[in-house]
């Protein structure tokens, strides 16, 4: 008889946050500066060099724990976490572990077997470790410690999920309230969210966890999934045939669909975390905590009941619209100018998402700007350009978020107004087409449409195929009584 | 508890048990912190290393003398809590100078032996 397993996955989430400069020291956290360029004596270890915290960065770190429903500590601390490694100058990283920030918080989530209450254990501050990057003489590693000291958080888990599915969904609502905050762009792979997936199988039925194992290098939701069953099957195969699971690190090879161990997982005492006496303790109180929960934003869920409300657009997108940030400020923003929700929103299901299908983009780098859209729109309702034409404009738009009222007057893309231009088109297409003629006059309403089309080429694309049709109508109907 | 007491029975760093003085700072130890620190040590390395680490344990010993029931842990030296600095850039481009301190660099950035097995 095979035996049943459960799987027990607990997450371990750390979020760079979107503060401008770094958690102890004034060096900026710009990506993409020139290696070593935004480094000073503090983010290098420097001996003497006194770290100060930043205090965004506490900001954030507790916005991210109310939207989180976690208790935020009255008096938190910093600890030094000792280890060696190039990555990381002094030696240490300062983190916190007697004393987080945050603790006992949960996340709701919504997963096709029903509600599941996702609980964090804790959220804590801490820094970033420089970057290694590794020399293909195979010999030597480059370091770059501009990552050094760049603010994150690192948000602990129970052990509360049993499936991929419910992994991601946790992941998901996560994320978007992160964003919703403006805490960080969580980017799994530019590395502003990073996840380990902690996992262990058990007897189906037993209460006693088994050993788990700490997963790597996760780079996206679909990674995160894959190295789930893998490492589901890896853990299972280990048990059946005898063996044991080892406490350890692997990492997660996703080209190859596996994963390999990295090192020995150290336990907490190698670590010799001790309280930093260079920085002071942090005492919250009250006060401050109320400014902090009154900055807080108009979050997903408040979001969906109000545009039922105020917008009367389709459920449907309504969740695409609120699942970024971005697309929810795009979407406010242009109705609030040009008063059309549906009109709007149908620029977002449509051309939007195509276009970021299309270039595989995230949603948050639309750069399209609200009065940009609206006046698209406005456009289009004036009848001055065509739907085509609106998204060709559009794409343009999406490219560079260029003003399509220039644009369309400096290419000339203004739909032919012009009678006689107009009337010169849809007469030739009439000559050139006797056999479509004959059709529609003999009562076939489709041959009209091929008409259309013909004049339309005619025009480059820039008439209104309404105003066409009409026009077609008109002439096929006066020419056949002689007029 | 007194000074003489600590020194007879102490616990073991790396397993949280009992352990009597002799075997605080076992050949096993010496290994296993060798490996944390990423260091490689001779027989004579070690003995000389258990040795000291022998005496520093002692060192530290010497605060068990005092009486502390009652007094609450400090942490820091200052009664000072709450210091922040602003979210503004206030470093400038720091390469050179970091650079400085690069027995070896290349493309500005330090050369190390490589990390990754």
């Amino acid at each position: 008889m095979t035996r049943e397993y459960e799987t027990v996955i607990g997450l371990e989430v750390h979020v760079e946050l979107a503060a401008r400069t770094k958690i102890f020291c004034g060096c900026s956290t710009a990506f993409g500066g020139s290696p070593n360029s935004h480094t000073c004596p503090v983010c290098t270890g420097m001996p003497g060099a006194l770290p100060v915290l930043n205090r965004q960065v506490l900001d954030y770190a507790v916005a991210v724990g109310l939207a989180t429903h976690c208790e935020v500590e009255e008096y938190c601390r910093f600890d030094r976490k000792n280890y060696f490694y190039p990555d990381n100058p002094q030696n240490y990283q300062i983190s916190q572990l007697y004393l987080p920030v945050c603790r006992e918080g949960y996340v709701d989530v919504e997963v096709p077997e029903g509600g599941r209450r996702i609980r964090i254990h804790e959220i804590h501050m801490e820094e970033d470790a420089g970057k290694l990057i590794h020399c293909e003489d195979g010999r030597h590693t480059l370091v770059d410690y501009n990552r050094s000291g760049v603010p994150l958080i690192e948000i602990v888990t129970e052990p509360d999920m049993g499936n991929a599915q419910e992994v991601i969904a946790f992941l998901e609502n996560l994320r978007l309230l992160i964003q919703y905050l403006g805490a960080s762009d969580c980017k799994l792979q530019e590395g502003s969210l990073r996840v380990d997936v902690n996992l262990s199988v058990r007897e189906a039925g037993t209460a006693a966890p088994g050993i788990r194992t700490e997963m790597k290098n996760l780079n996206s939701f679909h990674a995160i999934s894959r190295a789930i069953a893998s490492e589901r099957e890896r853990q299972i195969a280990l048990l059946e045939g005898g063996g044991k699971v080892v406490l350890e690190t692997r990492r997660w090879d996703d080209g190859a669909g596996c994963s390999h161990a990295m090192r020995s997982k150290e336990e907490v005492r190698d670590y010799r975390y001790f309280p930093d006496p260079d920085l002071p303790p942090v005492r919250i109180d009250r006060a401050y905590l109320e400014q902090i929960r009154a900055q807080a934003p108009e979050f997903p869920t408040e979001k969906r009941i109000r545009y039922r409300q105020e917008y009367g657009i389709p459920d449907y997108d309504i969740r695409i619209i609120t699942d970024s940030k971005r697309m929810a400020d795009l979407f406010e923003a242009a109705t609030a100018i040009c008063g059309q929700p549906k009109k709007v929103s149908n620029w977002l299901m449509g051309e939007t998402l195509r276009l970021l299908r299309e270039r595989n983009m995230d949603a948050q780098d639309i750069c399209v700007s609200p009065g940009h859209l609206a006046a698209l729109i406005g456009l289009v309702d004036k009848r001055v350009i065509t739907g085509s034409v609106a998204k060709e404009v559009y794409e343009v738009m999406f490219e560079s978020d260029v003003d399509p009222v220039e644009y369309v007057e400096e290419k000339g893309l203004k739909t032919v107004g012009d009678g006689e231009l107009l009337g010169r088109a849809a007469r030739e297409a009439m000559a050139a087409n006797p056999r479509s003629v004959a059709d529609y006059r003999g009562g076939k309403e489709k041959a009209l449409g091929f008409l259309v089309g013909q004049v339309m080429k005619a025009l480059g694309g820039k008439a209104d195929p309404v105003g066409v049709a009409e026009l077609l109508r008109e002439l096929l109907r006066r020419d056949e009584t002689g007029a | 508890m007194g000074r003489r007491a600590l020194q007879r029975r102490g616990e073991c760093a790396l397993c949280g048990k009992e352990v009597t003085m002799a075997d605080r700072i076992t050949d096993d130890m010496i290994d296993y912190i060798a490996t944390l620190a990423k260091l490689e040590l001779t027989g004579d390395e070690k003995r000389q290393a258990a040795g000291d680490m022998e005496k520093m344990l002692d060192y530290i010993d010497v605060l068990g003398e005092l009486d502390t029931e009652g007094t609450e842990p400090s942490f820091h030296i200052f009664p000072v809590e709450n210091v922040f600095r602003e979210d503004e850039v206030t470093g400038g481009d720091g390469r050179e100078e970091t650079l400085r301190n690069a027995p070896c660099a290349e493309n500005h950035m330090f050369v190390v032996p490589r990390t990754v097995d």
